[in-house]
């Protein structure tokens, strides 16, 4: 699959333009000789002063960097992103529905659609969930799809982030950079809005508040805190829907509720969208070393007086060993067939399976079960023989910590590289909000691989993002 | 409000105030160093302004000789001098990520291009004319800050705790200058200074930039019993000791209608004012100058401590 020529958004094979990007193909075409690398460094500048940084982990140069941003958008067109976001939402409702059943009466399992083992062994079960009634019966309130592109038609689901996805930060701040950079552009198209984030986020966690709470919800955002890489994200949301960013020692629990420490003495919190991961939040209850967390939060939110979004536990539905059978949990569910595919994924702990996977390992590509952000992963047609070898060690040794699958031709689209337009890489992460009802942003995150030939679009990894428009008709 | 961000908004004014002090300070170090003709002159001069500062003691452990490169280093950019400007800017930019969400963007953006610009300055190109330019930058970064600060902010609970830190701050600020050379502006028999004490009552005025000030208000030459007044009992000169202390005491009497309650720190900014308000340089002299300032000093700690308790700081 590797050596064919991948789908690009933009050209037809022919070099004629795609119809959603002729608007984009005459400004390009009208920009001068410099202009598309002024408008780079003016970006830069943008992203650097109003402190969008990220930090990468065992990185020394410096804690914070600016996320490389690339001034030429992603576009999908209306039809496209009516089909991608019914396939969502359908993925999304039956996720929610598995992991009420996963913490119920495991109707699932009993009805052997996917093996016990799988689940109740697995170390993103959290078995304290047992039996608890999340408000409107919604586990995963945020959730971010990772799917990519492999033809005009072809829409793949990589994986579903259930726990605390992040990004979309840098999807409404690349709009904003983007209307700054280049008004007229937008003139000539109608793109959909994203800026309704903020305000649907809040409407969703609203939605889910106890359901004792009388007026509006005391909502905060808990944050690992400034050192944390996604910190600017978690103040940026905090900030654009008016709720308080705290950090573990802000909270405390007394009676069973949960209480801010304020200028004016204890303030009860009813919603916490949790920014910390399950483990660190509750240190009488997961790992009794965490610092971040707040000590009897989960008694509270066992009790009923408080929500945490997302709920914990919610790993489960999107483990990599489990998200081969979501085609079999829509189906249960919902009684419906998937909408989005799946990628094809070679089980290692099948022996037959695991041979054949060690033979072309060099095609393929393996990552680690619990791995995230571009680690523990291996590409194999742009990784060295020493890594096969290195990976093929690995899955002998432990087969069932990995999954391996084809190695995607993932679309490209036009990408800003010092001064010229090349085709790069990318992926597309659209943000979901469950609550009283499913809500979509329009586009999404577009992450770019921005070294030549690389299928790896992490930030983490040396990746850029990209403004996503969705069209409108 | 969190109280962790009320603690946060205080001490990020506090540090932004002390980084615009310190560049004051090391101008007016620097300034007098240049112009000393007596052999060894330039250092005691130095090493008079690291005493104002109080940052002598830090300086001696660490450097032998007090020469202009390396005060201005420790001064500017040394992160072991926990007041150099390099801390405080550090300081204060951390205070403001901690919370971002009770800043406005234009005070973000101030103080995060504040500190982008400086840490990128290569400390070994600061020198002579390039070190006064830097300084002058510092204190307009600082003008910056507060301008946005003045310019976009609520006026809430936060803005109060912002304002009583930036006053806190720079009382204690004066309080020390005056306290460090108070023996330079006791009575004395004669009332003209020689050079020395001119120089030495240019360095306390300059250091806040009341040299000009002086001049409209007084009309006359230096004279200590001026100076001392000047900074001490002045309503109307912005880093007197009353001004301050006056600012502070309203802003935490804001607090209180804010938030409904008087607590222990209302007292104590009351108290602090009480100091100095219908106090006259006679009296303060009779009583001794550097008791005073001390009283003045230790009453303006009880403001912080009593404000961090009566506001749940953590």
């Amino acid at each position: 699959m590797g050596e064919k020529t991948p789908f690009d958004e933009m050209y037809n094979p022919d070099g004629s333009v795609r119809e959603p990007y002729r608007a984009l193909a005459e400004w390009l075409a009208e920009q001068p000789d410099k202009g598309l690398a002024l408008m780079q460094t003016d970006a830069e500048a943008i992203f650097r002063k109003l402190g969008i940084t990220f930090a990468v982990y065992g990185s020394d140069e410096g804690t914070e960097k600016v996320i490389p941003f690339d001034v030429i958008p992603r576009i999908i067109a209306a039809t496209e992103w009516r089909r991608l976001s019914k396939g969502i939402e359908q993925r999304v409702k039956a996720l929610n529905a598995f992991l009420y059943d996963i913490y119920h009466r495991q109707e699932i399992l009993k009805a052997g659609r996917i093996p016990e083992k799988l689940i109740l062994n697995n170390e993103a079960f959290c078995p304290q969930m047992m039996g608890l009634e999340p408000a409107k019966g919604v586990y995963a309130h945020i959730i971010g799809v990772d799917i990519v592109r492999v033809g005009p038609d072809e829409f793949y689901v990589l994986e579903d982030n259930l726990r605390t996805p992040s990004g979309v930060s840098y999807m409404l701040e690349d709009r904003e950079a983007m209307m700054l950079l280049a008004p007229d552009l937008f003139h000539r198209s109608k793109v959909a809005p994203v800026e309704t984030y903020p305000e649907n986020l809040r409407r969703t966690l609203e939605s889910v508040a106890p359901e004792s709470v009388r007026g509006t919800p005391n909502i905060a955002v808990l944050t690992p805190g400034i050192y944390n890489s996604a910190y600017f994200e978690h103040s940026f949301l905090a900030d654009q829907m008016g709720a308080q960013l705290c950090e573990g020692p802000d909270l405390f629990v007394d009676g069973g509720k949960v209480y801010m420490r304020t200028t004016c003495g204890p303030e009860q919190v009813d919603v916490i969208y949790r920014r910390i991961d399950d483990d660190y939040l509750d240190p009488l209850t997961f790992r009794p070393d965490s610092m971040l967390g707040v000590p009897g939060l989960f008694d509270a939110y066992r009790a009923g007086n408080v929500t945490l979004v997302n709920a914990p536990g919610t790993g489960i539905a999107d483990d990599k060993a489990v998200y081969t059978y979501v085609p079999d949990i829509i189906e249960f569910y919902l009684g419906e067939k998937a909408l989005l595919s799946n990628v094809p994924t070679y089980n290692c702990t099948d022996e037959d399976q695991r041979a054949w996977v060690l033979e072309n390992i060099a095609d393929l590509v393996v990552k680690e079960v619990h791995g995230s952000g571009g680690y523990g992963m291996m590409v194999g047609p742009t990784s060295t023989k020493a890594m096969h070898a290195e990976f093929r060690k690995k899955i002998e040794a432990r087969p069932d910590n990995y999954i391996v699958q084809p190695t995607l031709n993932l679309s490209t689209c036009p990408t800003h590289i010092s001064g010229d337009v090349a085709p790069r890489h990318v992926d597309l992460r659209p943000y979901v909000l469950i609550g009283d009802e499913v809500r979509i942003t329009p586009g999404g995150l577009t992450r770019v691989a921005l070294k030549k030939g690389s299928l790896v679009v992490n930030s983490s990894q040396g990746g850029g993002t990209k403004d996503t428009w969705v069209l409108e008709d | 409000m969190l109280g962790r961000t009320a603690a946060n908004l205080f001490w990020l004014s506090r540090y932004v105030e002390r980084a615009e002090n310190m560049a004051r300070l090391l101008e007016v170090g620097y300034r007098m160093s240049l112009t000393s003709r007596r052999e060894g002159g330039a250092s005691e001069h130095l090493i008079s302004m690291m005493q104002a500062a109080e940052v002598d003691e830090g300086f001696d452990a660490k450097h032998e000789v007090a020469d202009v490169d390396t005060v201005a280093h420790y001064m500017m950019f040394d992160p072991d001098n926990s007041s150099s400007v390099y801390s405080c800017l550090q300081a204060a930019r951390t205070n403001a990520r901690s919370v971002r969400t009770a800043l406005t963007g234009d005070m973000w953006e101030s103080m995060n291009g504040a500190w982008l610009e400086f840490s990128q300055i290569k400390p070994r190109d600061v020198r002579g004319a390039k070190l006064l330019g830097l300084l002058q930058w510092v204190k307009q970064r600082s003008h910056e800050f507060r301008g946005a600060l003045l310019g976009t902010i609520l006026r809430d609970d936060g803005f109060n705790f912002l304002q009583a830190g930036n006053f806190v701050e720079r009382a204690d600020n004066t309080a020390r200058i005056l306290d460090m050379k108070y023996y330079v502006l006791l009575p004395r028999a004669t009332q003209v200074g020689g050079d020395l004490d001119i120089q030495q009552w240019t360095l306390i005025l300059r250091a806040a930039s009341a040299h000009r000030a002086y001049r409209h208000v007084y009309h006359d030459r230096y004279k200590a019993h001026n100076i001392a007044d000047f900074l001490i009992l002045r309503p109307e000169m912005p880093r007197s000791l009353i001004y301050c202390a006056n600012f502070v005491q309203q802003n935490l009497d804001n607090l209180a209608k804010i938030y409904g309650r008087k607590e222990k720190c209302q007292e104590a900014a009351d108290s602090l004012l009480a100091l100095v308000e219908g106090a006259s340089m006679e009296a303060i002299f009779a009583d001794g100058l550097h008791e005073f300032l001390n009283e003045f000093i230790a009453r303006n700690n009880r403001v912080t401590d009593t404000l961090s308790e009566s506001y749940n700081f953590y």
